[in-house]
């Protein structure tokens, strides 16, 4: 009886290995996918203004406006056009010529040069809020530059009371390839995992070999078995292409350690894999078993996971529903192995999570597969 | 041993599909005989696959019990499983793995020791003529080469029981016989016992015993003699002399005392009632008729089963087929509606159609045949302009359809395999849907609607959801659509296969009245009995025509000591296995 | 001809309404991307946890944690009394700031010397990092002015008064739920036509469409009508949810919106048309529908700017329908725009539904005789 267990596991996997390698489909969606999507997001989205299109409305040039303006155009940030009015600013605005205008009155080296208050207004496009409150930071930061310049010029004390250090940790450049990278690594894995090993059981059940290899001896837990390792290792060999990519090509920093790297993803992908079993068990063809894997996982992978969108910053109900989203535990470790090296901390309690969602996901899974087509 | 293989005890299942509760499965009980090969046949619906699932432990009954060797199914499924082997319906295969690796598998999976493996590969190739495919992948295997492939598997370790279910659908009539002697020889040599379903009422006399399913209910069983012989006497060949075998049908069906009656070949075969006497032809208006008695047919006793069950439920109707209300018979019948010359279809170095030219009358029903990959449905695709020809003319209503394609396609109606209807559409949403496609409106559609849904008896179905009607009845629907706009020439592509015998001598008769009043009938098949329906037919392979003529001119081609009396599916193989044996010989010479 | 388009339109929508499966691509998706992206999908911040290292006991550094704690964007989560806390609690993520004020931070202030205060973000998340810092500042600088008021200090030299035109408070759901509009559009668009074909194509009922006088421009007239009705309608109801549910202020003009939004669904619809020509099964058009769904949305402005994209994906951007969708949509709902002004975003559209169509015709005539 021991025997035929091992020997009919050795044909199942042996089986599911041979199906991998041939299925052009099955290395597209665990290989090919996973790059492409690192490529798109390592090079497509970034939330890191460049050359932000700034117009200067100088309405009346003097040295001041002209100092001002050159200090905006030696930034990174920044591409400065020079308006001779507000209205034309303005109007540069509405048709989205410019993201934003910082206006200099026409009083503006006057009054500077009798000490009084020239205020400057600066207006923002505020249809994109996010990128007009980076653009907001960087013209301050323009500014204060500026500011200090002129004062050590005038060799005038600072009249602004407080001096700010901004220190930012483990992304000093704070680059968002580097925190956005990283949290890809699980949503690209959650592919293989959920949506591949759904597809490939729900083709067994389209094909009918499933109804034939359910009226062999096998168990279910032999088949369950035999599907799980299989994508394992193509999940993980998924990761690896990913974390060579972050690396070498992106040149994300990794701080952590790479056997920590490989325990969690272990752990997310037995996860997953649960996930994907849990679902085949209930859809029986491809359309419907990729729709609910792509809403149930890929989605929240994308959206919940804190990834993109910072989960403190969601109201309650949906920062409670994030617990149960494996990928938000391994997004978590991921950023701080990346990022700021192996903090115990961090990835203790994350790592228990999963541990637990491998064990409540690969368990629901024992249990609602049943040897009946009913 | 003293356990029969398999005993069916009041055996019930039920199905909710769309809020509607079908039984698919009503209190059947049988027992089997250990060493036989058991026929578990029915028409598509009958409830099959149901009862082998339920066998195999794959569903569970409502009420009831299964027992294998005297195990419980519901009990201990796994131990029924450990002395069974079963094929599916796609026999099971993983099309990726190449033929060794599936049978690896299934060695792994039945546990056959690897000492033990080479001996029964070799034995189980050789039987199956695949040993030369064995790094072929099982994706890129003929169906005939699948089939069997999905019998060595599970046949690797010899089971106690074996389930086929519907082994034989969709292959043809060449991959069939090997099938069958394949079982004769590995099961009834091993003593296996085996439990065979297929909807081939003929395949009901190749097995030992059967089980005749309709409906979910067991309506018969025993041995298939026992079927024939309650028909002794019953069955004769009517030929008509200097009458149509149409006229001669409609003058006999329907008749009381007559039981059933279908057209084989150029005469009417013809099943009287028990008390009915022969002589009830001449009663019909067949004055000159030649009436011999023939040998029953398992088919003949199922019909008789169903009629008296038909007769308990609803009184005989007759059918009246009044197809078109312009005058047909302007032109003469002996015009020629379909003209195809040298007709050639490549797909990149394969030649599909290999310069095939045939004509076809006006009233005419012709049969296209042939094994699968023959050609058949290239050339089917063609004359109804869903595919464009690489040389060669195209002639249909006497337009050419290389340049009037759509002119010519007002002038067709098409009835595809598996009855393509919208399934979430109504009855009446399709009828409305098709006659606008066919360019009907106003009053003219109104008329067209009405005439279909009357004379195909839908009106009581009119908002049903067509994917929720039986079969018959979509193959009714699926008529009513292709004749909305009175079509001249009707294309049939294997328009019968799978339904009841009792619709498909339904549809044959409806048929049959639209060849009477001149539409030109096109019909592709690889079912044999639908074949001895046609007038005239012609039988592919390899992309060319092998033989043309009537049925009786097509049997008569292989008539001789060991088969006095062929059918048509003798006349069939021995035309393929003559072109077969031609291609090996023109092979070795070059 | 005007007969069987209506026809074959009256067939479609039946078709989808009909089946359970069809239906659920209508209604499901649109509900739970609505939901997920308008809660929680949000760039803004609040409630941001952070500790206080104080070294310095005079009244002017609690004034200043109060400023903080006071605000709605922190939330203060502890107090530290020495350097060596402030790692672990960034490490463990406990908090995503540490505001350190220096011993000397209310001597100097009171003499005027510029008074130290520093500011430890998280730098896992740049975004928020970013965010965060830019809070805090603004803090900071309210602070300074209140005080230097209060203190009789020399007035700062300029002050920098910033405002954002069209979204005051600078809500990202304001950019992000109008965004939906045109993202939820495109998915029903595109999974209702792309699959269309590829549905009959499997059912068989592809070939019974064929075999009627049917012209190929009349199968794709029925196509593409109901999947352009669909999409219309769809794109109506997110917007009403838009306006009604999420409350985002719609001030441009309906006309202009719904000229975008038409323009846009006509180009989907072609491209749904050619993934339907080319794929065999519902499964390759489910496939190519994604394949150009996932580069389509991160391609086009939609959670990031296109514009700080490398030069030559912005090029690649100029073929993608969605992102002049967005920007007409986006400016309808919080600016005022003319139809001149959205001329550069509706020609590209018109061009590229223009140019789908026929592609979409061409490869249909190529597979259907």
């Amino acid at each position: 009886m021991k025997a035929g267990v091992v020997m009919r596991l050795r044909g199942l996997i042996r089986k599911e290995s041979l199906q991998i390698l041939r299925d052009p489909s099955s290395i597209a969606i665990a290989f090919l996918l996973p790059a492409i999507l690192l490529l798109l997001f390592g090079y497509g989205v970034s939330l890191d203004a460049r050359h932000i299109k700034l117009g200067i409305a100088v309405e009346q040039p003097s040295a001041a406006a002209s100092s001002f303006t050159t200090e905006f155009s030696n930034s990174v940030y920044f591409d400065p056009r020079v308006f001779s009015t507000a209205d034309a600013a303005q109007t540069a605005l509405a048709q989205e010529k410019i993201d934003g205008f910082v206006w200099l009155q026409s009083d503006f080296a006057r009054r500077l040069a009798a000490g009084q208050d020239p205020s400057i207004g600066v207006y923002v496009n505020g249809v994109d809020a996010n990128n007009a409150r980076i653009i907001e930071n960087y013209v301050q930061q323009s500014w204060a530059i500026w500011r200090s310049s002129q004062l050590a010029a005038s060799g005038a004390k600072d009249p602004i009371p407080i001096a700010i250090e901004p220190r930012i940790w483990f992304n000093p450049a704070v680059s968002s390839r580097d925190y956005l990278v990283p949290g890809l690594i699980a949503v690209i894995m959650t592919l293989t995992g959920a949506l591949l090993t759904a597809l490939v059981i729900a083709r067994e059940w389209e094909r009918g070999t499933m109804e034939a290899l359910m009226v062999t001896r096998v168990t279910m837990l032999e088949i369950l078995i035999s599907k799980v390792l299989p994508y394992f290792f193509l999940g993980l060999g998924g990761m690896v292409v990913a974390v060579i990519i972050a690396v070498f090509l992106f040149h994300v920093p990794l701080h952590g350690s790479i056997l920590v790297l490989t325990l969690s993803a272990s752990l997310f992908m037995l996860a997953s894999l649960g996930m994907g079993l849990l679902i085949s068990t209930i859809a029986k063809n491809q359309f419907v078993a990729g729709q609910i894997a792509i809403i149930t996982t890929f989605l929240p992978a994308f959206i919940l996971s804190g990834f993109i969108f910072d989960i403190g910053s969601m109201p309650w109900p949906i920062k409670v529903f994030t617990h149960i989203v494996a990928a938000r535990y391994f997004v978590a470790i991921l950023q701080s192995l990346f990022l700021a090296g192996t903090v115990w901390s961090v990835i203790l309690p994350n790592f228990l999570a999963l541990v637990v969602m491998a064990i409540v996901f690969l368990g629901a899974a024992r249990l609602a597969a049943r040897k009946r087509l009913d | 041993m003293s356990d029969p293989p398999l005993v069916l005890d009041q055996v019930t299942r039920r199905f909710s599909i769309a809020k509607r509760v079908v039984v698919a499965l009503d209190q059947v009980s049988a027992t089997t005989t250990p060493g036989l090969v058991t026929g578990l046949i029915g028409p598509d619906g009958a409830g099959k696959t149901t009862l082998m699932r339920v066998i195999a432990g794959l569903l569970r009954v409502d009420s009831g019990g299964v027992r294998v060797f005297g195990v419980d199914v519901a009990a201990d499924p796994l131990a029924v499983q450990g002395m069974i082997s079963y094929m599916p319906q796609r026999f099971g295969l993983y099309e990726d793995l190449t033929v060794q690796e599936n049978l690896d598998l299934y060695a792994d999976l039945q546990g056959l020791a690897s000492g033990l493996r080479a001996a029964r590969y070799g034995e189980l190739l050789h039987m199956t003529g695949l040993a030369a495919f064995t790094t072929r992948l099982a994706g890129k295997l003929s169906g005939g080469m699948k089939q069997k492939l999905g019998l060595a598997c599970t046949l690797i370790h010899p089971p106690r029981l074996l389930l086929l279910d519907e082994p034989t659908v969709g292959v043809d009539p060449v991959s069939r016989r090997e099938l069958w002697s394949i079982v004769d020889h590995l099961v009834r040599g091993a003593g296996m016992s085996v439990l065979l379903s297929t909807a081939y009422l003929d395949e009901a006399e190749k097995c030992d015993e059967v089980l005749l399913l309709h409906e979910g209910k067991l309506i018969g069983s025993g041995p298939p003699g026992d079927f024939t012989k309650s028909m002794a006497g019953r069955s004769f060949q009517v030929r008509a002399a200097g009458m149509s075998k149409r006229v001669a049908l409609t003058a006999l069906t329907g008749r009381a005392g007559v039981t059933d009656a279908v057209i084989q070949g150029e005469s009417v075969r013809l099943v009287l009632d028990r008390d009915a006497k022969p002589e009830l032809v001449r009663e019909a208006g067949l004055k000159d008729a030649v009436v011999i008695p023939v040998p029953p047919r398992f088919e003949d006793r199922f019909i008789d089963l169903l009629k008296i069950k038909a007769m308990a439920e609803s009184p005989a109707k007759t059918l009246v087929m009044n197809p078109a209300s312009r005058a047909s018979t302007q032109t003469q019948p002996a015009d020629v509606v379909i003209e195809v010359k040298h007709l050639i279809k490549r797909f990149g170095d394969f030649l599909a159609v290999d310069d095939i030219s045939f004509t076809v009358r006006r009233g005419e029903i012709f049969g296209l045949l042939g094994a699968n990959g023959a050609g058949k449905s290239t050339t089917f695709r063609m004359l109804c302009g869903l595919l464009l020809a690489s040389s060669g003319t195209l002639r249909v209503g006497g337009f050419d359809l290389s340049h009037a394609a759509a002119t010519a396609r007002g002038q067709l109606g098409y009835m595809a395999q598996k009855f393509s209807l919208y399934g979430d559409l109504s009855v009446m949403q399709n009828l409305r849907f098709f006659s606008a496609a066919y360019g009907l409106t106003g009053q003219k559609r109104r008329q067209r609607i009405d005439w279909a849904l009357s004379v195909f008896e839908l009106t009581p179905f009119r908002d049903a959801t067509s994917r929720d009607l039986p079969l018959g009845f979509k193959q009714r629907m699926a008529l009513a659509c292709a004749l909305m706009h009175e079509p001249e020439i009707l294309f049939l592509d294997e328009p019968t296969s799978g339904v009841d015998p009792l619709a498909r001598r339904e549809f044959w008769q409806r048929i049959n009245g639209l060849a009477d009043h001149g539409v030109t009938v096109l019909v592709t098949t690889h079912f044999m009995d639908e074949a001895e329906y046609c007038d005239r037919l012609v039988i592919m392979g390899q992309g060319r025509i092998l033989a043309e003529g009537t049925s009786e001119q097509l049997k008569d081609h292989c008539r001789d000591e060991s088969h006095p009396n062929p059918t048509m599916e003798d006349a069939f193989i021995a035309l393929i296995e003559a072109n077969d044996a031609q291609i090996a010989a023109l092979a070795r010479q070059a | 001809m005007y007969h069987r388009v209506l026809a074959l339109i009256i067939k479609e929508f039946l078709a989808i309404l009909r089946d359970a499966k069809s239906r659920m691509v209508l209604v499901g998706p649109p509900l739970v991307q609505l939901l997920v992206f308008g809660y929680a999908a949000t760039f803004n911040l609040n409630h941001v946890p952070f500790a206080v290292y104080n070294q310095d006991r005079g009244t002017a550094s609690l004034d200043l944690v109060a400023h903080f704690t006071n605000s709605a964007a922190f939330e203060k989560f502890a107090v530290l009394n020495s350097d060596n806390q402030i790692k672990s609690l960034i490490d463990s993520r406990q908090v995503e700031m540490v505001l350190v004020i220096d011993p000397r931070f209310s001597r100097d202030l009171l003499t005027h010397q510029p008074a130290p205060v520093q500011v430890i973000v998280d730098g896992r998340n740049s975004n928020t990092a970013l965010l965060i810092l830019g809070y805090a500042n603004t803090i900071l600088m309210n602070y300074s002015r209140t005080w230097a008021t209060a203190h009789g200090a020399p007035p700062p030299l300029a002050e920098i008064v910033p405002r954002a035109l069209f979204n005051q408070n600078l809500d990202s759901r304001w950019f992000i739920i109008p965004g939906i509009v045109a993202l939820l559009t495109q998915v029903v668009t595109l999974l209702v036509v792309g699959l269309s074909v590829a549905r009959e194509r499997e059912a068989g009922t592809f070939d019974q469409i064929l075999v009627t006088p049917m012209r190929p421009l009349d199968i794709l007239l029925g196509k593409s009508i109901p999947g352009l009705l669909i999409g219309v309608i769809e794109g109506s109801v997110i917007i009403l949810a838009t306006v009604f549910w999420f409350k985002v202020p719609l001030y441009g003009g309906l006309l202009q919106l719904y000229l975008g939004l038409l323009l846009f669904v006509l180009a989907i619809t072609g491209i749904g048309l050619m993934i339907s020509s080319i794929a065999a099964t519902q499964q390759q058009a489910l496939l190519g529908a994604f394949l150009f769904m996932v580069p389509s949305i991160i391609l086009s402005g939609f959670a990031t700017p296109i514009s700080n994209m490398p030069v030559i994906i912005q090029y690649l951007t100029l073929i993608n329908p969605l992102r002049y969708a967005l920007v007409v949509i986006r400016s309808s709902f919080l600016q005022h725009p003319s139809f001149m002004s959205l001329l550069p975003q509706y020609l590209p559209m018109a061009a590229l539904a223009l140019a789908s169509l026929i592609a979409a015709d061409w490869l249909f005539r190529k597979r259907a005789v």
